[in-house]
């Protein structure tokens, strides 16, 4: 765990071709982004903007620390990569809201430092 | 499916412009996300800024939406006051300032293309010499890579099933570890314990589907009651399928046996000649 000067940035991940995630959860963790004071990204959906290897990738990739609201952590670290935009481990915390309950995931969110694994 | 980034949208909610609320910031960010945007939103701390793209920035100004310009001269921007649009307003906004912008819209495409954990790939190609759709091609420094994803069939996680590492996700899967939930030892052994099998039915996969296949469709021929036929063949299918974890609409279009082992020479042939140079 570290805790970087940093704050880290937030992306979330709405999985809209899919829809993977639970609808529940990720309507809960955007409805609290959505009431918090912190600027964020939203995408509507990753798994897209790497299969076209969208340049917003390599941004956000090294953009500092970050946190990511998607899904199961090598899914999302690989489909970087697969984009050329691969995550720096170290600085990325990813939180699964497929596994996660609603208010899990927003707490990880909201956590000031960084839990890689 | 190559489309353009299309339009990145920022919330601004900074000087000049009121708060949305967060009923109302919550309804847009909904509705443009399910469309198939994607929305920055301002406030503490940073948020992205796109570097090639158009940006559209909406906010309540009070009066008319400032003239924004992008100092590097690479992005377009637009601002537009949304003061009293409700989110379907706000949308179709939107819409039309995309206008003939291509973008990719949910219900269009679902994104389904094999996704490689590197870290667990040992670069053996048996997934190049069993895709029959050309999505595997080998990368200049002789990597396995997936080149078409395009042209891999929508919900067919079969190569997944293939590769003896369990490297090989499909994030948009419903069950692990092809979803990119962790790998267990159990994991690691049951997909060894595939290929076996696959070996001892002859090596071959498409083969035996192919066979399967055929079965069904000269049952369906030799029956006189079309009903029962198609009801037959719709069970063999579906037997494969859920053997095979390959959709049905999948098995009823493969190609023709001669398109298929024409296909499948050339996919072993490419995985020969880099596992050649591999060890050249
Ligand atoms: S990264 Fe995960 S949550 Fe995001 S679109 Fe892909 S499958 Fe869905
Ligand atoms: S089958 Fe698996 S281990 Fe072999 S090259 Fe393909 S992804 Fe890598």
């Amino acid at each position: 765990m570290s805790s970087p000067a940093e704050t880290p940035r937030i992306l979330y991940c709405r999985c809209a071709y899919a829809q993977v995630v639970p609808q529940e959860t990720k309507d809960a963790v955007l409805r609290h982004l959505s009431e918090g004071g912190a600027a964020f990204d939203s995408v509507a959906d990753l798994c897209e903007m790497s299969a076209r290897r969208d340049p917003r990738l390599k941004t956000i990739a090294a953009g500092g620390p970050l946190k990511i609201a998607a899904c199961h952590r090598r899914a999302v670290q690989w489909l970087f990569h697969s984009a050329e935009a691969p995550l720096n481990g170290e600085s990325v915390d990813i939180v699964n809201m497929r596994t996660l309950s609603p208010a899990e995931a927003c707490a990880r969110l909201d956590a000031p430092d960084i839990s890689p694994t | 499916m190559a489309l353009s980034p299309g339009v990145h949208i920022l919330l601004y909610e900074g000087s000049g412009a009121s708060p949305l609320g967060s009923e109302r910031r919550f309804g847009i960010l909904t509705s443009l996300l399910d469309l198939g945007y994607s929305v920055s939103r301002t406030g503490i701390g940073a948020c992205l800024s796109p570097e090639e793209d158009t940006l559209l920035v909406l906010g309540d100004f009070g009066g008319a939406a400032p003239v924004l310009e992008d100092a590097g001269g690479k992005v377009q921007i637009t601002a537009k006051n949304i003061a009293g649009l409700d989110a379907v307003a706000v949308s179709s906004l939107v819409e039309g300032e995309r206008g003939e912008k291509p973008m990719n819209q949910p219900g269009r495409w679902k994104p389904w293309f094999p996704v490689i954990d590197y870290s667990r790939c040992t670069n053996c190609m048996q997934c190049l010499s069993f895709c029959l759709f050309d999505v595997y091609g080998v990368s200049k420094e002789g990597k396995l890579q997936v080149q078409n994803n395009d042209n891999c069939k929508t919900n067919c996680p079969a190569c997944s099933r293939v590769c003896p590492e369990v490297a090989i996700m499909f994030p948009k899967y419903s069950g692990g570890p092809i979803n990119g939930e962790p790998v267990s030892d159990a994991d690691v052994n049951r997909e060894k314990m595939k290929v076996d099998i696959s070996a001892l039915l002859g090596g071959d996969i498409y083969n035996r589907l192919r066979e399967r296949s055929e079965a069904a469709k000269s049952r369906f021929s030799k029956e006189r009651d079309s009903g029962k036929a198609l009801a037959e063949r719709k069970k063999c299918l579906t037997k494969l399928a859920s053997d095979g974890f390959i959709p049905a609409d999948v098995l009823e279009n493969l190609p023709s046996p001669e398109e298929i082992q024409r296909r499948a020479a050339d996919a072993a042939a490419k995985a020969q000649a880099a596992l050649a140079a591999a060890g050249a």
